[in-house]
This record gives C-alpha cells, sequence and structure tokens, in this order.
C-alpha cells in the first residue's frame, strides 16, 4: 500500500514540474516507504543465505537463488534508485541494454559446455 | 502522463561555422531524457557501463567454471565461520550482504532528508553509510587475509579447480574498490552537506556547477548500484 501511495505522489510531483523541463525532479516520498523496503531486503536475504543454509540442491536452489536476487535488485532499482518514478525514456534506456547480456550470457554458455566436452575427450586419463 | 516535449526549435537557426557549428548542432534541442537533469542522466549512463564491466566479470567467471573439469571449490565451507567450535557455512558472507544492506537504506533516507533540506540528518545518515561501508570493506579485508593464509592465490588453490582464485580476487576486489571509492565521496558529500554548501548553492571545486541537494541523490545512485551488483555476486559467486 505504501509503495501505491508513493506512485501516486511521484507521479503528482511529475505532473507538478512537467511545465519546466528541465527541472530536476525532486524525488519526495515517505521515510516509511524506505524502512518497509529495508526490511524486504533483509527478508529476502535471509532467505537466500537459508537457501545455502539448509543446503538445497538442484533446480529448486536455482530457482531460489534467483528469484530472491531478481526480487532483491527489483527492490533496489526500482525504490531505493527511484527507477519507478523515472521517465519511461530513461527507464528503458538504462535497463533494456544489461538484459542484451543474456544473449552473450547463453553464447558464453554454449562455449563453455563445447569447452568442457573437448577437455574430457581430449585431456582426461587414457582407460 | 503529460508529455513535456518542448516546441521544436526552428531548423533554420543560424549555427557558428566549423567544429562549433558541430558542436552546437549535436549540444541543441537533442534531450531524450526531457525532465531529468543533467547529472543524473550522467550517473545513469556511468552505472550502465559499470553494469556491463561487472556483467563481463561474472560471465567470464561463469564461463572458466563451467568449463573446468575440476571440481569447484565449496564455497560454504570456505567461507563459513568458526563459533564456539560449530563451522556456520556463509556466515561472514551474510553479515557482509546485511552490512551492506542496510548502508543502502541508510543512504535512501539521507537522499529523502536530503530534498527535505534537513542539513542535520542528512549528513548524519551520510556518515552512518560510509560507516558501514567501511565495515563492508573491513569484513572483506579479513576475508583476503583468511583466504591468502589459507593458500589461495590468482593461480592455485589447496580446494579444487584453479579457477577459483582469479575470479574470487578479481571479481570481490573489483567491488570493493567501489565500495571503497563510495565511502571517499560519501565523506566529501557529507562534509558538503554539513557546511551548508547545498543550501547557498555553492559550486563545487571540480565542476564550478551549483551545488544542489540533487548531488546526494546521485550520490545515492552510486551507492545503491554497489549493493546492487553485491546481490549478484552474492547470487552467482557465494551460492551457486
Amino acid at each position: 500500500m505504501a509503495q501505491a501511495e508513493a506512485q501516486d505522489q511521484g507521479l503528482q510531483a511529475q505532473v507538478a514540474h512537467a511545465p519546466t523541463a528541465a527541472h530536476a525532479d525532486e524525488q519526495q516520498h515517505p521515510i516509511k516507504l524506505y524502512l518497509v523496503v529495508w526490511g524486504w531486503l533483509f527478508i529476502l536475504s535471509t532467505c537466500s543465505y537459508l537457501v545455502d543454509y539448509f543446503n538445497l540442491q538442484g533446480y529448486l536452489r536455482w530457482a531460489l537463488i534467483v528469484t530472491l536476487m531478481l526480487l532483491k535488485a527489483g527492490l533496489i532499482v526500482a525504490i531505493f534508485m527511484h527507477m519507478a518514478w523515472e521517465r519511461l525514456a530513461l527507464a528503458y534506456a538504462i535497463l533494456v541494454p544489461p538484459l542484451l547480456m543474456m544473449v552473450f550470457l547463453v553464447i558464453m554458455a554454449l562455449e563453455s559446455d563445447y569447452t568442457w566436452l573437448t577437455r574430457i575427450l581430449s585431456f582426461s586419463p587414457v582407460q | 502522463m503529460v508529455d513535456t516535449t518542448p516546441e521544436h526549435a526552428p531548423h533554420t537557426a543560424s549555427r557558428p561555422p566549423g567544429l562549433r557549428g558541430i558542436a552546437a548542432d549535436w549540444a541543441s534541442d537533442q534531450r531524450a531524457f526531457k525532465n531529468v537533469s543533467w547529472g543524473k542522466a550522467m550517473i545513469w549512463i556511468f552505472l550502465l557501463s559499470d553494469t556491463f564491466i561487472f556483467g563481463c566479470f561474472l560471465l567470464g567467471y561463469m564461463t572458466v567454471r563451467m568449463s573446468t573439469t575440476v571440481p569447484w571449490p565449496n564455497t560454504a565451507e570456505i567461507f563459513a565461520l568458526h563459533i564456539g567450535g560449530h563451522s556456520v557455512p556463509l556466515l561472514l558472507i551474510a553479515i557482509m550482504t546485511f552490512v551492506l544492506i542496510s548502508s543502502s537504506g541508510t543512504m535512501a533516507m539521507a537522499v529523502n532528508f536530503g530534498y527535505r533540506k534537513d542539513r542535520r540528518k542528512t549528513a548524519a545518515l551520510m556518515l552512518a553509510t560510509a560507516a558501514l561501508g567501511a565495515t563492508f570493506v573491513g569484513m572483506q579485508a579479513f576475508e583476503w587475509t583468511e583466504l591468502i593464509m589459507k593458500g589461495v592465490r590468482p593461480w592455485a588453490n589447496p580446494f579444487g579447480a584453479a579457477q577459483f582464485g582469479p575470479a574470487f580476487f578479481m571479481i570481490t576486489g573489483f567491488h570493493g574498490t567501489h565500495v571503497t571509492i563510495g565511502v571517499i565521496f560519501l565523506l566529501i558529500i557529507a562534509r558538503k552537506v554539513l557546511r551548508g554548501d547545498f543550501d547557498r548553492g555553492t559550486p563545487g571545486f571540480f565542476t564550478s556547477r551549483r551545488g544542489r541537494y540533487e548531488n546526494v541523490e546521485i550520490m545515492g545512485l552510486y551507492w545503491h548500484f554497489v549493493d546492487l551488483v553485491w546481490v549478484f555476486i552474492f547470487a552467482f559467486f557465494y551460492l551457486w
């Protein structure tokens, strides 16, 4: 709820500042919002630590680690870095390029699989 | 959302000749980020480029880890802390994570109080952020010392795949450097806040731009980014 309220305020602030296009959009949200996000970051971090503590393995581990990581990253970028209230032009310019790195990730994953296979075939001890 | 696109400038406007004309053409009426100030747009562009640097580090780490045929060292054991005869896995890293998240929280509140022009609270929260950041770097120095004592080197280690050493030192080293630089800048900006530079609009020593409380938010963006990078390092380097 606090987030929705703050978003409304943020939008109002943007509208209010709209005439002076060059003026900085001063971010003004209730302190409570930051405390709530802070609390959530603590909870999410504890959860990802517990994933390791209870030694979960396999796809469950991966799903949990990545989900918790993305939730934390999303909260930091959206609320702490105020991206949720920035103009869409800026948000897209900043957030889309890193997504393109996923292509790079796939390429390198394929490449390392190939390297691994070559090493197994060429360098494993003769049986 | 209200469209704030300004009226198109007349194309017939006279331009100075030569290089100045080129500069004028590129610099005039070409704002893409309409209501975003220059400083904020530039820090975001910088953070984007920094994202690529850390992205490449993590991708390189993934590549060497996936392609090695030697078992990867068990990070849960290596980064365990021994407390009262018990070995708690990854405890040090968990504490470091909480310290950094806390520093992000105090920084976010510092930005908020900055825009309320609350000089003392802003400075106090920034100093708290700097203290937490310094604590993080201190714990990282301890972690590095531990690992070096255990024989981890950039070219070999006693736990398994040799690639563990360079990946660890490079990724955490680069991140620690970012935190250290952040702490230094936090202290500089906090001093300016405390001195009232942003109330008076005193020009900066280096940039000569009038000081504004927005500088606190720009500092905050950098600091949150450092925290953000740690979220990814924690997930991929320590928990994988």
